[in-house]
């Protein structure tokens, strides 16, 4: 690999730990040098992996001892229809509709594989048992597993079951520096079609132990379910709301680039201008 | 309304009205059959070209596809057509257009004249029946030049917006990206951040970053910090120095009040930016991105195709005179655009239209992770666009957006791509870099070492 000049100064290494964007990489001719164009692969063949892996919902059932499961599919058939469909993907397979179970359920888990089925694989089990573990007195349903699923599948999982919560852990779109964060979608009283991403409330970049940790994301999601249950609703309604008992507990989904009023006995507002977005989405 | 038929192999095909034929005669794409719009056969498609090729160019004046009383985009379009300039090809099917294009009566200068007198829906409809080479051929014989402080489109020129994106917009991390990019010759388009908010402060900050940076160091180029219109108008009241004003639009006027924008808001900001009188060779001031999908995912595509309604995003743009307009072609996902076949066509099809229209055309050649594509699609699409004649081309650090999460062009494809094709940079900012010492003695880009260069004060003194 001769002709390729590499900087060899201390500017680079320094700017680089104010920035992850891939500067100062030298050129072979006008192109990148080879270890670069690999590195860039390798992110990108992570990302690709874990869109097009096959969810097992055997592994995330095995995951869940004590806990019963029932699996069901989208109407989307398979990975290319459901990457070119999402209105398929919203929507249950009608066969399996008629196998879920009718029931005075709290709150259904529904594991979804989203667009990343190595993210479900690696932490929505763990998430289910550490967020069912802070619901006590709650009647939960059994965890339903889909696949080909996107977020509002959970509306039609709930309503099909009778369930006045659905809390949907989904793998969110892979980026190019992480392919297996989990997204926790909450809606209470979903209705199919009518239900909008404004009702719900997000947790995202659930990744342990470079993202959220399972114990912190469980208890954010166990509060903000109590929440809604007291309000009667999710989403924009419950971010707003402040709990003079939990203070800022509730409030974390709160826009960023917003002023974050912090209850007593803090009393000061946060600047979130600065704060960074999770990498990465699950799709509507 | 008009029903159109026509008999392929013995078969009748009908389509009951413009938008339907349209939206049949178009090439396969995911987003139409969401749309539930596509032909449902490869028959039909076929069909409906042939049918296509026979509707006179008057028929998309007398039959909009969307009510004149319904949209404004529509009236926008019928209002402002030029009879005139229409008269040369005002007998022509939609067939006889493409030819016509094609032949060499149709010169640079004769497809200038041309351009106030075509429609957008002209524009979409004789892209369907041309190939893809055709979409080449024609593209690079139109010549659309705009200023600002620097000069965009001339031939012979590629230019190139540098994109120095941050997730957090930290100044030391914004600097180090436009750094890297100056010392590889980027940015003689316009240096353009998307910002992580739209908080006015945030934007003024960026703002300030960049017009320090031209100005410390005289770059004839142009900043924007792509916030939404409204904010922009705030900002220049408040003598923030903005050089452009930029707009995400769409083709219709649902889909353009779904991104919070009206024409009179525009025009609003249009004046307001003229009136700061920012620029030192040109007073185009506007910047505009588009993209095939929008209005279909805002549900305000009125049943018209998703290149069609792309098209109609043009009219908006050339009301304001801007000085670059961007499609962004794989940003929007494979449930629009399914794979790098569909995403190049995509390309060639906005940047073709753009250019019939009079626009200065460029390009964000882009994929997001869960689409069918990946490094080699750009430089496919950026090989075939450069040919075509494309304005400008955005570039980002190593390909990867670490903000907006999607990859596109790096400052290094833009090197090849003047390297293979002979093009060189803006006149004004290729005198500039080399006045700093970044050309070499063939007119590439020197390749500079870390320590070289002064120009690397920009980063050392924010990374201390």
């Amino acid at each position: 690999m001769t002709e390729v000049s590499v900087p060899h100064d201390d500017l680079w290494p320094a700017l680089r730990r104010r920035t992850q964007a891939r500067i100062g990489l030298g050129r072979a001719g006008g192109a990148l040098p080879t270890r670069h164009r690999l590195e860039l692969q390798a992110a990108h063949a992570a990302a690709r992996d874990a869109v097009h892996a096959p969810f097992a919902p055997d592994r995330v059932a095995a995951e869940l001892p004590g806990m019963p499961t029932v699996r069901v599919r989208s109407a989307a058939s398979d990975r290319f229809t459901y990457l070119q469909r999402p209105d398929l993907g919203r929507r249950l397979e009608a066969v399996d509709r008629a196998h879920l179970p009718v029931g005075d359920w709290d709150v259904v888990f529904v594991v979804a594989d989203g667009l990343s089925s190595r993210a479900v694989h690696a932490h929505a089990a763990a998430m289910v048992r550490a967020t069912a573990e802070r619901l006590p007195g709650w009647n939960v349903a059994p965890v339903v597993l889909a696949e080909q699923a996107r977020v509002a599948l959970g509306d039609d999982v709930a309503a099909a079951m009778g369930a006045t919560t659905v809390v949907v852990l989904v793998g969110e779109r892979p980026g190019m520096s992480a392919a297996d964060s989990l997204g926790a979608y909450l809606t209470h009283r979903p209705v199919p079609g009518v239900t909008t991403d404004a009702d719900r409330n997000c947790l995202s970049n659930i990744r342990p132990p470079l993202g959220l940790d399972y114990e912190t994301a469980a208890g954010k999601l166990a509060a903000l379910m109590g929440r809604a249950r007291e309000l009667g609703r999710s989403g924009v309604g419950l971010k707003d709301e402040i709990d003079p008992e939990k203070g800022y507990e509730v409030r974390f989904s709160k826009p960023f680039g917003e002023k974050l009023p912090i209850p007593d006995p803090f009393d000061r507002t946060l600047d979130t201008t600065g704060f960074q977005a999770p990498e990465g989405d699950a799709g509507e | 309304m008009s029903v159109y038929t026509t008999v392929l192999g013995g078969e009748r095909h009908r389509f009951g009205s413009l938008a339907r034929l349209l939206a049949a005669a178009s090439p396969e794409r995911s987003g139409d059959r969401l749309a539930g719009l596509a032909a449902r056969t490869a028959r039909e498609r076929v069909a409906a070209r042939w049918a296509l090729a026979d509707v006179p160019l008057t028929d998309f004046l007398t039959q909009p596809l969307i009510p004149y009383e319904d949209d404004d985009v529509t009236r926008l379009i019928l209002d402002t057509h030029q009879r005139a300039a229409f008269a040369p090809v005002a007998s022509m099917t939609v067939g006889e257009l493409r030819e016509w294009l094609l032949s060499e009566a149709a010169d640079t200068a004769a497809l200038t004249a041309l351009a106030p007198g075509l429609t957008p829906e002209m524009a979409a409809a004789v892209s369907k029946l041309m190939g893809n080479a055709d979409l080449v051929a024609v593209a690079r014989k139109v010549s659309v030049v705009t200023a600002f402080r620097s000069t965009i489109g001339l031939p012979g020129r590629l230019a190139t917006r540098l994109q120095p994106n941050h997730p957090t917009d930290d100044p030391a991390g914004v600097a180090a990206a436009l750094l890297d990019g100056l010392l590889l010759g980027s940015g003689d388009a316009v240096i353009g951040i998307n910002p992580a908010t739209d908080s006015p402060k945030a934007v003024r900050d960026l703002l300030e970053l960049l017009d320090g940076v031209i100005g410390r160091y005289s770059i004839p180029t142009q900043s924007c910090v792509l916030c939404h219109v409204t904010t922009a108008v705030d900002l220049m009241a408040q003598d923030a120095p903005v050089d452009l004003v930029f707009q995400s639009i769409a083709g219709t006027q649902a889909a353009n009040a779904s991104f919070g924008v009206t024409l009179g808001l525009l025009d609003e900001a249009h004046e307001a930016a003229l009136a700061l009188g920012r620029g030192t060779v040109g007073r185009n001031v506007m910047y505009f991105e588009t993209g095939q999908g929008s209005a279909l995912s805002a549900g305000a595509h009125h049943g018209v195709d998703q290149q069609t309604v792309e098209a109609r995003a043009y009219a908006v743009a050339r009301r304001y005179d801007p000085l670059l307009v961007n499609t962004v072609v794989g940003f929007i996902g494979p449930e629009y655009l399914y794979d790098g076949r569909q995403i190049l066509r995509a390309a060639l099809e906005d940047h073709f239209c753009g250019k019939l229209l009079g626009l200065p055309m460029g390009l964000d050649i882009c994929y997001t992770n869960h689409a069918d594509a990946d490094d080699d699609d750009i430089a496919t699409m950026l090989t075939v666009l450069g040919v075509a004649g494309a304005s400008f081309v955005i570039c980002t650090p190593g390909g990867d957006d670490i903000m907006l999460n999607y990859q596109s062009a790096s400052y290094h494809d833009a090197l090849y791509l003047r390297e293979v094709l002979g093009l060189r940079p803006a006149p004004e900012f290729e005198a500039w870099l080399g006045s700093v010492g970044l050309l070499d003695d063939r007119g590439g880009i020197r390749e500079i070492s870390g320590t070289a260069h002064p120009l690397t004060a920009i980063g050392r003194e924010l990374a201390a």
